[in-house]
């Protein structure tokens, strides 16, 4: 038996809004093969499954179903390692404004 | 949708339909005072909530590199206005303010913005303050389920401010979750393009005018706006005039994203720029009624003196300059205009003004080497070189030498008639623009009555 996650956790839940073939008309091909999906946050209102159909409670105060896909999800964006195209920008313009140009 | 039309009357407190005044033409002077906001009332309302003024930074370093290559005696003074310095990190707070503000005044339960930009974190941050709650839909990710950085960021901001986020895979029928949202909560659409949003950046324009006369004993020569759905020109442009900068000229700035679609899930996460580029700006130049609001009050052709595209490669290469040379380490998009102006400045004389309109924060996601390693992931080359034999999507060029950064001009009058073409195309059958209607048209395109004449005349001809 899958854990219940329990109420009041932190969560993420996914729902289709709109399947494939069923897109707005003005939509370009690669779109319209594609589902409308949605993703929201919010506080479990019921221990609930991972994978499951859950209700959560929003920020805003709204009750949303949908399917569970995270608990307490983490952000993952960041920056990744420097770009070295970008690196030596400053030494070059230093180098053309003629001061102390690092390593020129 | 019919209910359409019911639903954003309520959800932002404005009759449109009263300002009509043709069939064409509507009264936008009106619509804007009707909200009782002028400059002072504005600036009243930001202070507040320590919204605007932001400090003016001269760039003396870029100033300097940018007199390194100019011809003798050329080479205007750069000034940005340092926007970041807002609450949620951009002049986007100003924009919010003042519909929070309202949302408040009026006794809505919370406000909602269809936005995937520094929008939503102003909104969200101005509703944290005024104890509303508050909903954000944004465009977030593709279907692969991989969301691009900058929005993820800003899906972080909104969270961290206490709102909902309701984030969706690519495509147009945002608007229609959006308009559910507004019915079902019966939320303040706190638009970017109500007069509210637009009313509100003009004290951006009025503090650049007032700060750089202070400063150099003059207006600003040019003042260079990152351009996209309009409001941050439109906005700009009427607090010049209001301060009495009426001889400054405005030229909006645009990344160059052609050939990128923007409703594609394919082209999504192969833009490098979320805001500030053509594939919003074109459009919304062209014809400002596709907003989420009936009438448009982002109206950015009546502004422009100057229209003005650059590269994703020469904006990321600015950004670093900013950095290194004038310790300011700031976001990519704002940062447009900040590349126009190596370009500009260079043109004019050593003794003229150039001033940046804004800055915006910059962080995780938010950067250049967060949007130069996605581009990488997705196929795109990333190298040094002549930044216009750069292509969207493809390949993007961080220039060898600060000379190649260039403008390339958006050719007005061709927007013009486009415009011109839109406005036409949207006509009732059998109805006809009368007086009012070409003079408003002139306005709408700052030209004049026999250019519109023109326009209609040859439409009749294609059509006829
Ligand atoms: C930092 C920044 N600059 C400029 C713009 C462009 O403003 P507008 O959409 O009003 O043209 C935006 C808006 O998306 C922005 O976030």
């Amino acid at each position: 038996m899958t854990e219940l996650t329990p109420k009041g956790t932190w969560v993420e839940i996914y729902r289709v809004i709109l399947p494939a073939g069923e897109r707005a008309p003005q939509v370009p091909e690669d779109t319209a093969g594609v589902p409308l999906v949605m993703r929201v946050k919010g506080w479990l209102a019921a221990p609930a499954a991972p994978g499951a159909e859950a209700e959560i409670v929003t920020p805003a105060g709204r009750r949303l179903r949908g399917t569970l896909v995270a608990v307490n999800p983490a952000y993952t964006h960041g920056f990744g390692p420097p770009i070295p195209e970008l690196s030596g920008v400053g030494p070059e313009v230093r180098a053309i404004l003629g001061g102390e140009a690092g390593d020129e | 949708m019919a209910e359409r039309a019911g639903i954003m009357r309520a959800s932002v407190g404005i009759d449109y339909a009263r300002y009509e005044t043709g069939v064409l033409a509507f009264d936008y002077e009106r619509m804007l005072a009707d909200t009782g906001y002028d400059i002072a009332a504005a600036q009243a309302v930001q202070r507040e909530t320590a919204v605007g003024d932001t400090p003016l930074v001269e760039l003396h370093n870029i100033t300097a590199l940018v007199r390194r290559l100019a011809s003798p005696g050329k080479g205007a003074r750069i000034f940005v206005k340092d926007e970041a310095a807002n609450p949620s990190g951009s002049f986007k707070d100003r924009r919010a303010s003042l519909s929070v503000h309202e949302a408040r005044r009026r006794g809505y339960p919370g406000v909602a913005a269809a936005t995937s930009g520094n929008y939503g974190a102003a909104v969200a941050s101005q509703a944290a303050k005024a104890g509303l709650r508050c909903i954000v839909v944004q465009e977030a990710f593709d279907s692969r389920g991989v969301a691009q950085p900058e929005i993820e960021e800003k899906t972080r901001a909104c969270e961290a401010y206490g709102a909902e986020v309701i984030r969706l895979s690519v495509g147009p029928e945002l608007f229609y979750v959006f308009l559910m949202v507004l019915r079902e909560t019966g939320y303040f659409n706190a638009s970017l393009y109500t007069p509210y949003s637009v009313l509100g950046i003009e004290t951006l324009g009025h503090e650049l005018a007032v700060q750089t006369k202070e400063r150099t004993g003059r207006f600003p020569d040019v003042v260079i706006a990152t351009h996209a759905g309009g409001g941050n020109v439109t906005g700009t442009a009427r607090g010049l005039r209001k301060a009495g900068a009426t001889d400054t000229q405005v030229i909006a700035a645009s990344v160059d994203l052609a050939g990128l679609h923007m409703a594609s899930d394919h082209d999504f996460n192969r833009k490098s720029f979320t805001t500030g580029h053509t594939g919003f700006s074109m459009p919304f130049t062209t014809w400002p009624d596709r907003a989420d609001v009936p009438r448009n009050a982002a109206r950015p052709l009546r502004y422009l003196d100057r229209f003005v595209t650059v590269t994703q490669g020469e904006v990321f290469y600015a950004t670093q300059v900013l950095a290194e040379l004038e310790g300011l380490e700031r976001g990519p998009a704002g940062n447009t205009s900040l590349a126009a102006a190596f370009a500009i400045a260079r043109e004019l004389d050593e003794a003229q003004v150039v001033v940046v309109q804004e800055t915006e924060y910059t962080g995780a996601g938010k950067h250049p080497i967060a949007q130069l390693n996605l581009a990488r992931r997705m196929g795109i080359e990333v190298a040094r070189g002549d930044p216009r034999d750069s292509r969207p999507g493809e390949r993007i060029l961080i220039p060898t030498h600060p000379a190649q950064i260039r403008v390339v001009d958006v050719d007005l009058d061709r927007v013009r008639r486009s415009y011109l073409r839109h406005a036409l195309e949207g006509l009732a059958p059998g109805t006809r623009p009368g007086e009012a209607d070409v003079r408003f048209l002139a306005e709408e395109t700052r030209s004049s009555e026999d250019f519109v004449a023109e326009v209609i005349h040859e439409q009749a001809g294609t059509t006829g």
